[in-house]
């Protein structure tokens, strides 16, 4: 189904739009929205085990500013700040399950002061966009597979799709990863086949924090500047992107690979918008809007024949 | 302990840090006359606190019925592109084609009536069972673009005296704006509370299956939230819009549903539906503009605002989450 | 192998289990039988460690063991069945069968392996049913089979099945006991939830009653006859005629009628008739339909079959708004979740039937709430300080009458009533049948069920008797009486 839209979508802009099938315009698809690409791979672990992530976008905002005031005012090297920065966000991504699993609060709620206090400590550090010089992120921009022909594919790309391949792996071979599914289909279920149901909450917000630590980062390394309003909104996207995917809202049924569709089709929409020079770029909302819409409602009109059958 | 009132915990709270804000920065409290009309910082607050205020009023409702609405900004974005686009039918933009003076009643009258439509969609898609986060996404996301798209992405600024007004007049000596958010939210309590529709939708938010069992009509309670909190949105869009003279699409509302929401958690609304206190978000609403307002007075930057904010919302859950009430009795009692 | 001697469970305020005991010998199925609220699900849970327990024992091959979760008791070997399937839907029969305990190589799930042993384990069960399936893609019976096949997987030793049979056809019943049957031989103790009489004297060896959290009744299946079994299960000796006399004669007006009313896999087709004054009962054992029966009068569940007629007006596709206007109310069985409305006031619980049946647009003033709240809690003797209290604060009984009172302040002609005294305390209960007394003789009529056939004998002029989704006889006038209706309800033997 996604598939489908995505091919027809792809399809449709390529015989409009010259150059449009071109290996550039596609390897730029992962390259230009690999920042989104990776809060969707958490936000899909979320989702899928029945939650919901709101403090994704902020997360990321607040890495990205926090990198770049280590980098050039702590003069701390990058691989420091990158492995004081994780376990940040492994931190606070932990809290939040902590909370919902505890204190059975509503995932919305806490993820939303989440949002509000990662944007906050992110303005608190600096509402400055600071730029970064560093030759070591540099030499990590050059760090891109050449497919000829002046194409590349970008660093930002790469760590994407190993963080797809790893979470495609680790839903699908661990124990970890089949209780996630278990408890989105029925947290109860999961609980009496003596699964451990709040384990794997804290760490699927734990996993979903540290995705938002490294688009932060991802932020930083492509700007080469950190700004406290960066993935303003990303949450959104990221939730777009899960649902177009196919992945159930309710939990328990979808994969990372349909978000993976679900980013592309996110990206040939913002594409298709920038190669029509007359179509402004609010379609894109209303567009991934409409879709988002479409599809909540599919799932809803399909969610209860399987649970007839 | 006597038990306190629903209202009284965020009540306290409001006044504990008016007289502060008093102490520490004497004339905060006063009030003076000014050309005709009242001002000071007070007054001031009341007038930031509107457009959170409005919204607060419909999340109330909405959460009550144990859902929740995502898209009021949006929706706030929608009715003042609405609105300045009726008023100047700028080129570029759908209004384009409209020409004369319009009436005020059209003005003001058809982007509440849109807002209102879209409140009513949500509210169908929750009726529906559609869950209420997924639902409201859906708007809030394409909502802003479709503002955008009313407005070419523009600022369209208006010079409109009449439109303005709603945002800067004053009347009887106090900014329009705060008669507007005390006409709704006396108009939204009286057709409440004076009416058995409050009941209703407690009950709707408290148990789905037990109201249907006594035959309330809990789809028809769930559109009807939805769209009193779409029209609200709808009012607060056009005095946003009506305070910088222009319509934003980009900026106007921004964020203000977490505020909203933040504030009905504060007065004591239950986050998972049920019982719902007006007056308590009312309270909450000008506690948060309170907060806001004495962080940046005091030099703060406005960026704290947000980390109490979250801390406050937390805070606020973990007192009403009953596994957190167990533990704290227990230690007490231990 | 596994005797449990003396166990009790305390929750705040009731006793569910108290000094009960039970023994399960290798290669045995024991039955464990009685009503709702009898204990037998706090016992299951008490064994399987989901509850902590209050006081006795729980020896496991002559060892004391201290089971502390589900998990824990299934190392212990002891796996339980519940009837709301424990298993996840959205995963394959595979994984449902090893998840938890799967094989790893490298630390990744074998799935290979997983899918060998998903189907040695169905092997041993004698079914076919793909590893690779979807579990929510198969039939009730088979998830079932699955869920038994999971339990093997974990060595389980005493297999515990809570209401197996429950949503379950004919085949499938057969299916399911020719393959417990098979694990009996195999030395497997289990233990076999159930209200269907039939079912045990097919399936089971020796059968344990359980009545208001003790043991009511130890017996040998082949000692045992079903009308000795169900007067165990219901607290009564087949003896004493009992007379109702108190019952006052109802007029000739029929005020509801059904033809024929009936839904798929819940309740056969059903016809009666209603009177003016009159109550009529319902009796049968639990899951005989009663509790259907009332909810398809309701419109609380759509009927896919049968009319019904109220005051001679036919209602058509009922809904409960639809049937509320036509005068009727109802006071559910399941009071937690479809009776009280948590975090609202005792006054807005007590109100809200009649308001709603006012509209919202014309609200009772708080003042003339306050006067009919008050009025109620008087009269029925609701314990609370005043009308303000959250109703979750209440006792059960307490709330159970304020549902009650919800429904006699709007004056319905037919009222509802599912298990109406079940949870209230032996005044409450005398008060409450003779207010249904005293409204009957006003006019009201009332539709009754009761797991307690003293109960149905002391309040109702006619009782329907049900038995396994079937309406199986009406009786009354000298005709009812406990002999006769036991009689009719075990007869459901073969």
């Amino acid at each position: 189904m996604t598939l489908a839209v995505f091919l027809g979508l792809y399809a449709f802009a390529g015989f409009r739009y010259e150059g449009f099938f071109s290996l550039r315009v596609f390897l730029g698809f992962l390259g230009d929205n690999a920042h989104l690409g990776v809060v969707a791979i958490g936000m899909t672990l979320v989702i899928l085990s029945g939650g919901i992530d709101l403090s994704v976008g902020s997360t990321a905002g607040c890495s990205c500013i926090a990198a770049a005031l280590l980098i050039e005012k702590s003069h701390l090297h990058p691989l420091l700040v990158v492995a004081m920065l994780i376990p940040a966000g492994v931190a606070f991504g932990f809290t939040q399950g902590y909370l919902i699993s505890k204190f059975s609060l509503p995932p919305f709620l806490v993820t939303l002061a989440g949002l509000f206090f990662c944007r906050g400590l992110a303005l608190l550090l600096s509402t400055e966009s600071i730029p970064i010089n560093h030759p070591f992120l540099d030499s990590i921009k050059q760090l891109r597979i050449p497919f000829g022909g002046g194409v590349y594919f970008p660093f930002q790309a790469i760590l994407f799709v190993m963080l797809l391949v790893a979470a495609g792996i680790i839903l699908k071979f661990t124990r970890f990863g089949r209780t996630v599914y278990a408890m989105g289909g029925s947290e109860q279920s999961a609980h009496l086949m003596g699964l451990q149901v709040a384990r794997t909450r804290n760490l699927v917000y734990a996993l979903s924090g540290i995705c938002g630590v490294l688009s932060g980062l991802i932020f930083a390394i492509t700007t080469a500047s950190g700004n406290a309003l960066n993935g303003q909104g990303l949450e959104l996207d990221a939730i777009a992107a899960v649902v177009i995917g196919g992945t159930l809202l309710s939990g328990g049924y979808g994969s990372v690979w349909g978000t993976f569709l679900g980013l592309l089709i996110f990206a040939t929409i913002q594409t298709g918008l920038m190669f029509d020079g007359t179509l402004s770029s609010w379609w894109s909302k209303i567009a991934t809007g409409g879709l988002l819409l479409v599809f909540i409602v599919l799932q809803r009109v399909i969610q209860p024949r399987q649970s007839r059958s | 302990m006597k038990r306190l009132g629903p209202t009284s915990v965020p009540l306290i709270g409001l006044v504990a840090l008016l007289l502060m804000n008093a102490a520490l920065s004497p004339g905060f409290l006063a009030v003076t006359v000014r050309d005709g009309h009242l001002s000071g910082s007070i007054v001031d607050v009341f007038l930031r606190a509107v457009p959170v205020l409005l919204l607060s009023i419909g999340m109330t409702l909405v959460i009550a019925t144990g859902g929740v609405d995502l898209s009021v900004g949006a929706v706030m974005a929608i009715a003042g592109a609405v609105a300045a686009g009726i008023l100047v039918h700028p080129a570029g933009t759908p209004f384009a084609n409209i020409s004369g003076t319009p009436t005020m009643l059209a003005v003001l009258g058809i982007p509440i009536a849109v807002a209102a439509t879209a409140g009513a969609f949500n509210g169908l898609l929750v009726a529906a069972g559609i869950q209420p986060i997924v639902a409201t996404l859906a708007l809030m996301v394409a909502g802003r673009g479709v503002a955008q798209l009313l407005t070419n992405g523009q600022i369209v600024t208006f010079t409109d005296e009449r439109m303005s007004a709603l945002g800067n007049g004053f009347w009887l000596g106090l900014p329009i704006p705060i008669w507007i958010a005390a006409a709704c939210a006396l108009a939204v309590f009286v057709l409440v509370r004076k009416s058995a529709l409050g009941l209703f939708i407690s009950a709707t938010g408290a148990s789905e299956r037990a109201s249907y069992l006594v035959g309330i009509p809990n789809k028809g309670i769930k559109v009807f939230a939805y769209l009193v909190c779409g029209l609200l949105a709808g009012v607060a869009g056009l005095i946003a819009c009506s305070d910088i003279k222009g319509a934003d699409s980009h900026n106007a509302g921004l964020y203000l549903e977490l505020d909203a929401i933040l504030a009905t958690c504060l007065g004591g609304t239950s986050m998972t539906g049920g019982r719902f206190n007006l007056a308590g978000t009312i309270v909450g609403a000008i506690l948060m503009q309170t907060l806001t307002t004495i962080i940046l007075t005091r030099g703060v930057s406005l960026e704290a605002t947000l980390i109490t904010k979250a801390v406050l919302v937390i805070g606020v859950c973990l007192f009403q989450s009953p596994v957190f009430r167990a533990k704290l009795t227990r230690e007490k009692s231990a | 192998m596994l005797e449990i001697t003396n166990l009790s469970k305390s929750f705040p305020g009731v006793r569910a289990l108290d000094d009960v005991n039970l023994s399960l010998k290798e290669g045995e199925i024991r039955a464990l039988m009685g009503e709702n609220g009898a204990g037998k699900s706090t016992l299951i849970k008490v064994l399987t460690g989901a509850y902590p327990r209050s006081g006795g024992q729980i020896r496991f091959d002559g060892e004391l063991i201290n089971p502390t979760s589900p998990a824990d008791a299934q190392r212990l070997g002891i796996s339980t069945v519940y009837q709301e399937l424990n298993l996840a839907p959205n995963l394959s029969v595979a994984e449902n069968i090893c998840l938890g305990d799967e094989d790893r190589r490298y630390g990744m799930i074998d799935w290979k392996a997983a899918r060998q042993r998903s189907i040695s384990a169905l092997d041993r069960l004698g079914i076919e049913v793909g590893p690779n399936k979807l579990l929510g893609s198969l039939s009730t019976a088979q998830q079932q089979f699955v869920a038994i096949a999971r339990a093997l997987d974990r060595q389980a030793r005493v297999l515990i099945l809570d209401e197996p049979t429950s949503s379950l056809d004919a085949d499938e019943i057969k299916a399911l006991f020719s393959i417990l049957k098979r694990l009996k031989d195999e030395g497997l103790a289990i233990l076999f939830v159930t209200h269907f009489l039939g079912q045990v004297y097919e399936l089971c060896d020796s059968i344990t009653v359980l009545r208001n959290g003790s043991n009511a009744g130890d017996f040998s299946v082949s000692e045992c006859p079903p009308d000795q079994l169900v007067s165990a299960m219901l607290g009564r000796e087949l003896t004493a005629e009992m007379s109702h006399a108190s019952v006052a004669q109802s007029s000739d007006e029929v005020v509801l009628q059904a033809d024929k009313l009936g839904r798929r896999h819940m309740v056969g087709q059903l016809s009666f008739e209603l009177r003016r004054g009159e109550v009529l009962g319902l009796s049968g054992l639990l899951g005989s339909g009663r509790t259907e029966t009332l909810r398809l009068t309701y419109g609380a569940e759509t009927a896919d079959t049968g009319r019904l007629t109220v005051s001679g007006k036919p209602v058509e596709r009922q809904t409960p708004r639809k049937m509320m206007q036509a005068g009727l109310g109802i006071c559910p069985e399941d009071r937690k979740t479809e009776g009280i409305l948590p975090g609202l006031s005792v006054r807005e619980n007590l109100i809200l039937a009649l308001q709603s049946n006012r509209g919202w647009y014309r609200p009772l003033s708080l003042r003339k709430q306050n006067d009919i709240v008050n009025e109620m809690i008087a009269k029925l003797g609701i314990k609370t300080p005043d009308g303000n209290k959250p109703i979750d604060q209440l006792s059960g009984g307490n709330q159970q009458k304020v549902i009650l009172a919800r429904w006699l302040i709007s004056n319905p002609q037919i009222l509802l009533l599912d298990e109406p005294t079940r949870g209230i305390d032996i005044g409450s209960k005398e008060e409450v049948k003779s207010l249904i007394a005293r409204l009957a003789s006003e006019g009201t009529s009332f539709l009754l069920t009761s797991s307690e056939i003293e109960e149905i004998l002391e309040v109702c002029s006619r009782t329907l008797v049900l038995r396994d989704r079937e309406m199986v006889a009406e009786l009354q006038g000298g005709e009812l009486n406990e002999a006769k209706i036991m009689e009719i309800i075990a007869g459901g033997k073969a």
